[in-house]
């Protein structure tokens, strides 16, 4: 009972939040709504009883990325107090990817086996999901790690060029 | 079901009216007496015996005046902004040990929930940087998301260092892994180092309170707020200064045990004795670097965050790493 309440509180903010991303005609208003969408995700992971990934969440996204995007904006002369259109000549374009991609997400979600647990959840161990990141997923963690370099890299070879 | 919502609804109503009254209203009268002995001063003592009630006037006064709406501001970004920050202090107070068993929630994840929560601090400082439509708010609010996602790094390490030593997240077990009376290992006093530098940075106070240089951005981000809304900045600052004292304390000094291990009350009063000691000692020390030392410039500022603290860190989490290896 009340893990729905907070499942439908959370979406609700989290649907409500993200429709003031994608339909405001303010930038900042738009990039300070993206914050309740993410602590709204972060609730979802709670609920799930993934509390590391919960408040990684919350460190990383709410707490940095946006913080770096409103930073940005702000730093923009054109993007503050000027009404940006959230429209432009591809809509119908856009429909079409938007509607196929949700085509393809239900199908995926209704075709997937989902596997269900029994009684109460495990103990949640921050410890295991070291482990598991040292062990079964060393590679693909050490490949995101390369990626995150060559981002890094790049973004200072970008700036470098303009001054 | 019912037992946990009533220990919700109390908890939020002692750690507000603490946050309030122990932290806000103190912190601020104790800040005025301490820079005032610093530079040979008098500082207040005509309200109330010693000018004790001084902040609680200054209180009434600022619930008494008229609410300013500047020209152009965007209204309800300007509203929120204030609330965000005082909320994010508070909500760090959920994983702090008070004493043995005395906590609000001791969660698994607790120092990263720490970290979590006051990193969105920040997003209400620069709303209300750019919600004041003022050239001097919006540059504080830059140089204080700058500054806070710098110093976020190092400070995050530094708390690491600790948890990886400890083997654990939770600010209680934290606690209760430290031999008597704390850490003595190298890599720990480094990080408890790094820690304070950061700490100091990441509660925007001088030598690196750039956000709010009076000298050159008038206040910074809250320049335009008028009185309810500026006492929540206030409550937001102090607040979050507190805690970070606290958690200070929680890693580095031992949290609510005492010295020598005498009993005297009982282990809840005496852990609660130790702990608000403790705290208000690191506090204080806060203050004393604040009306000691003058302001860096905004280039130094990061530079020593990017340059010598975050190196430095990363190395000590290294080292830590090591420890932990050799001795299993």
């Amino acid at each position: 009972m009340a893990e729905a309440v907070a499942f439908y509180g959370l979406t609700a903010v989290a649907l409500g939040a993200s429709l003031v991303v994608a339909l405001s005609r303010n930038m900042v208003h738009a990039a300070v709504s993206l914050i309740p969408v993410l602590l709204s995700v972060a609730g979802y992971y709670v609920l799930l009883g993934a509390e590391f990934v919960a408040a990684i969440q919350i460190l990383i996204y709410a707490g940095a990325i946006t913080v770096l995007i409103l930073f940005v904006i702000l730093l923009t002369e054109g993007a503050t107090g000027v009404r940006v259109r959230p429209r432009n000549e591809q809509v119908s374009l856009g429909a079409l990817v938007c509607l196929f991609l949700a085509a393809l997400l239900v199908a995926v979600l209704t075709r997937t086996p989902w596997p269900q647990t029994q009684g109460a959840l495990p103990e949640y161990n921050p410890g295991a999901v070291g482990q598991s990141f040292l062990t079964a997923y060393v590679l693909p963690f050490e490949v995101t790690s390369l990626l995150i370099v060559a981002c890094l890299v790049g973004a200072i070879v970008v700036a470098r060029r303009e001054a | 079901m019912m037992a946990e919502a009533i220990r919700v609804v109390l908890s939020v109503v002692i750690v507000f009216t603490f946050v309030a009254v122990g932290v806000a209203l103190f912190l601020v009268l104790m800040e005025r007496k301490v820079s005032a002995w610093v530079q040979a001063r008098i500082g207040p003592r005509h309200v109330g015996p010693y000018g004790t009630l001084q902040t609680l006037a200054d209180l009434l006064k600022l619930l008494q005046k008229e609410h300013i709406l500047p020209a152009g501001a965007d209204r309800l970004m300007f509203g929120v902004a204030p609330v965000v920050v005082a909320v994010a202090a508070l909500m760090s107070y959920v994983v702090l040990p008070w004493g043995p068993g005395v906590i609000v929630r001791d969660l698994g994840v607790g120092v990263l929930y720490f970290a979590a929560v006051l990193s969105l601090e920040v997003v209400g400082i620069l709303t209300a940087g750019w919600a004041s439509n003022n050239k001097y708010a919006l540059l504080g609010g830059l140089r204080s998301a700058a500054q806070m996602v710098s110093y976020e790094l190092p400070l995050g390490f530094s708390i690491l260092t600790v948890a990886a030593i400890a083997g654990t997240l939770s600010t209680v077990r934290i606690v209760e892994a430290q031999p008597y009376p704390w850490y003595t290992y190298p890599s720990v006093l480094l990080a408890g180092l790094v820690f304070l530098v950061a700490a100091t940075a990441e509660s925007n106070r001088i030598p690196f309170d750039l956000p709010e240089a009076e000298s050159e951005l008038v206040a910074g981000y809250f320049s335009e707020y008028s009185p309810l809304r500026f006492a929540l900045f206030q409550l937001g600052e102090y607040g979050s200064l507190f805690a970070t004292s606290a958690l200070f304390v929680t890693l580095f000094l031992g949290g609510w045990r005492g010295p020598f291990g005498i009993p005297f009350v009982g282990p809840v009063v005496d852990g609660l004795f130790w702990f608000l000691l403790k705290t208000y000692a690191v506090v204080f020390f806060f203050m004393w670097v604040r009306w000691t030392y003058p302001r860096f410039r905004i280039d130094q500022l990061l530079n020593v965050s990017w340059k010598l603290l975050l190196p430095l860190s990363l190395a000590n989490l290294l080292l830590a790493g090591l420890l932990v290896a050799w001795s299993g």
